[in-house]
């Protein structure tokens, strides 16, 4: 998550008493709460759902979100690919998969802002207009940020990949940064189970 | 690299022997442990102003001191103040400054995380303090809608406020998991982590369960007060108990956040008082963890009188009466850690055995309370009022009062005056009795709480309750003069003024800024007082004592 290098971080990073790696740990207990979370929304979502007419989703573009989910999938092996590459200390092949993951996420919230700008302004749905539109933007709308935070992290991970910064013994924020993106990856694919399937 | 001065210059630092280490960002967690704990120090006076302007209002019936709205807007933002930033940040300081010293780690896992979850409390402050000045954040500090989704702009300051505090108690939380789990010195089991160690531990593990849920109703709050959607108004088909599920989800484990650090500090305390060891080492650690599971399963005992299915409530009532068991549990185990003692009557111990009966106090009205026939009776009453003040001030409060006069000279190598720690023990102790105890009764004959007049049958309760918030904030005085002063011209500690085994004990006091040259080695039972003599402590009659 942050540079290893820092001035300030005087004390040694000392052997982890129970032998789980301190920086996953810490992921790991970060994901917890992004689960609690989300569960939290989609909750709230479901909540909306019930209280909405029954075809309520009707107005969704299916098709075109399958596609997204499918891009945002392929985006999780991407990233999959990327953590297998520096394992064997590949450079070059670390850096055009982390370019790849950028550019199916991107795509993906490429797609997410065409289809909100949609159906607002088509009238269809809004945040404002129904419980199911409440329940809508603000549980895809949070997913949204995610993959936009994911995005930026994306970013800052090739350009410390570019920089050479990692290595087949040294690729531990590369893991760190793919946890995070399985997990908003993975959360999609629940949400439009959720959403427009069901 | 492991010189023991000040690293860094600008606004970044990691150490503290200026005051200036403590006004900028500041990766040591002793510093931040202060930093924390003086932050939250400010806000419980600012809690306890309006608290006194509560009572102020409320001495006499038709008080007129303030206005019905500005009366919503004092207890909305005094509830607030007290439970996000003076309870659970002291703790959060005190765990912050302690623990790692206490587990022979030289800082938390992650110092510049930990730097930031403090810093993330400023703007949580200054948001919160706004939204009172903007006005309409008048729901109290649940924020019940339909008001909390239509009243004014101040009401979506708080819920950004309480955005920034749960970040900061998030991330504070996953420091202390692995700090505790990670960086303990090796030779130190869990089973030999001190008590305190564990209770942070079950109440980080609350926080990560927990405290999103809360971040995502306000979340959907926000939504509906910026973006007009309906999640939680009836009016446009939302549903009001969604937030009041989703708020007690978070908010009923948030009181065992607020309770089990307290439990931890009573455990250190009684047995240093009481030269014995802890009875019922095993028994205490699971039942903060016991705690820590089952306070997932009780949130809507807040909700007998909101609408839910009648048959619901029956196991919410006996999730909610289980909890007494481990806390039972905890309660016997330190009676009978101080029974046949060598008790000391230190202001430390003071407090800590006021913990005890006050919170069993607390403890007892909270199974009426968890009764349903009970509870609808007396639900939105002084009784609850009475009951939660009995937990949180005489519980929480007292509990960290009793660990600040243990780590004070700890923390600043000074002794604190006796007589001026009696002092404030014996009228905040009055104070508190005297404020709260008349408010069961007022409840129990039906005076609603959170309304800013009252008929003139309940005056009597009233008065009493408001003359003896006076006496708590009297109290404080000769505990600020004591602080104070005693930086400069208190006794000189030295390392273990109390006689106390734990590893902070070992070190000098202040600590040195990275902590441990080396791994601590750890043997034997944590709280062996009595049975091996405490290390570093040479004095024969001292040992003797010991």
């Amino acid at each position: 998550m942050s540079e290893a290098t820092s001035t300030i971080t005087v004390h040694e990073r000392s052997a982890s008493t129970t032998g789980l790696d301190t920086l996953k740990l810490g992921m790991w207990l970060f994901l917890a709460t992004e689960v609690m979370l989300f569960s939290a929304m989609i909750a709230g979502f479901m909540d909306m759902r019930g209280r909405s007419p029954a075809d309520a989703h009707h107005v969704l573009n299916i098709p075109l979100t399958a596609v997204n989910t499918f891009i945002l999938i392929c985006s999780s092996l991407t990233v999959a690919l990327s953590v297998a590459s520096i394992e064997q200390g590949n450079q070059k092949r670390l850096r055009n998969f982390l370019l790849l993951t950028f550019l199916f996420g991107g795509t993906f919230l490429g797609i997410q802002i065409f289809e909100y700008r949609h159906l607002i302004t088509g009238g269809e749905l809004a945040p404002w207009s129904s419980l199911f539109g409440a329940g809508f933007f603000a549980v895809t709308g949070l997913h949204g940020f995610h993959v936009f935070i994911g995005l930026i992290w994306c970013i800052l991970t090739i350009i410390k990949a570019t920089r050479g910064r990692f290595s087949a013994q040294n690729f531990e924020q590369v893991e760190i940064f793919g946890l995070y993106w399985h997990f908003v990856d993975v959360v999609w694919i629940i949400l439009f189970t959720l959403i427009y399937l069901l | 690299m492991r010189e023991d001065s000040v690293v860094g210059t600008g606004w970044v630092r990691h150490g503290g022997r200026k005051f200036s280490d403590y006004l900028v960002f500041n990766t040591d967690h002793k510093v931040i442990g202060i930093q924390y704990l003086a932050l939250a120090f400010f806000f419980f006076i600012l809690g306890g102003l309006l608290a006194g302007l509560i009572r102020a209002q409320l001495a006499v019936p038709d008080g007129q001191v303030i206005t019905g709205s500005t009366y919503n807007l004092t207890l909305t933002l005094h509830g607030t103040l007290m439970i996000f930033l003076w309870i659970i940040p002291a703790f959060t300081g005190a765990g912050n400054y302690v623990v790692p010293l206490m587990i022979g780690a030289n800082d938390m896992a992650f110092p510049r995380l930990n730097a930031l979850s403090f810093w993330l409390l400023i703007p949580g402050g200054l948001l919160l303090i706004a939204s009172f000045a903007a006005g309409g954040a008048e729901s109290g500090w649940t924020a019940y809608p339909p008001l909390s989704a239509t009243a004014p702009l101040g009401q979506t300051l708080w819920a950004a406020a309480l955005q920034f505090i749960g970040f900061s108690t998030i991330f504070g939380a996953i420091n202390f998991i692995v700090t505790i789990f990670n960086l303990r010195t090796p030779s130190m089991k869990l089973t030999q982590m001190p008590l305190l160690a564990w209770a942070i531990l079950a109440t980080s593990l609350i926080i990560v369960l927990g405290t999103p849920v809360l971040s995502g109703a306000l979340l959907l709050l926000i939504f509906q007060r910026v973006l007009g959607a309906q999640f939680f108004t009836p009016a446009g088909g939302g549903n009001p108990l969604l937030w009041q599920n989703l708020f007690w989800f978070y908010s009923h484990p948030a009181v065992y956040i607020m309770i089990l650090p307290g439990f931890g500090i009573i455990s250190e305390v009684l047995p240093i008082f009481s030269r014995k060891p802890i009875f019922g080492y095993k028994l205490i650690a699971f039942s903060s963890m016991a705690i820590a599971v089952f306070g997932f399963l009780v949130w809507a005992h807040h909700m007998f009188t909101s609408g839910m299915d009648p048959f619901l409530r029956v196991p919410f009532m006996v999730t909610s009466m289980i909890i007494a068991v481990p806390t039972g549990v905890k309660i016997f185990s330190w009676l009978a850690t101080i029974w046949a003692g060598k008790l000391r009557f230190t202001t430390s111990m003071m407090f800590g055995l006021s913990f005890i009966s006050m919170f069993v106090i607390g403890g007892l009205s909270g199974i009426f309370l968890a009764s349903v026939p009970i509870d609808i009776h007396v639900q939105d009453t002084y009784f609850v009022v009475a009951h939660l003040h009995y937990v949180l001030f005489g519980g929480s409060v007292m509990a960290l009062f009793a660990g600040l006069y243990l780590w004070y000279p700890k923390i600043t190598g000074r002794m604190l005056r006796e007589r001026l720690g009696q002092l404030h023990f014996w009228l905040t102790f009055m104070g508190f009795n005297l404020t709260f105890l008349p408010q069961h009764i007022a409840g129990l004959e039906g005076m609603p709480r959170r309304v800013y007049t009252y008929a003139p049958e309940f005056w009597i309760w009233n008065l009493l309750s408001s003359l003896g918030a006076f006496l708590m904030a009297i109290a404080v005085l000769p505990f600020l003069y004591n602080a104070l002063r005693s930086l400069a011209a208190g006794k000189v500690a030295g390392p273990n003024p109390w006689r106390a085994f734990g590893l902070e004990w070992t070190l000098s006091s202040p600590p040195p800024v990275h902590n441990f040259p080396a791994p601590p080695v750890v043997e034997g039972d944590p709280y062996g007082y009595g049975e091996r003599p405490v290390p570093g402590v040479s004095d024969h009659k001292a040992q003797v004592a010991a």
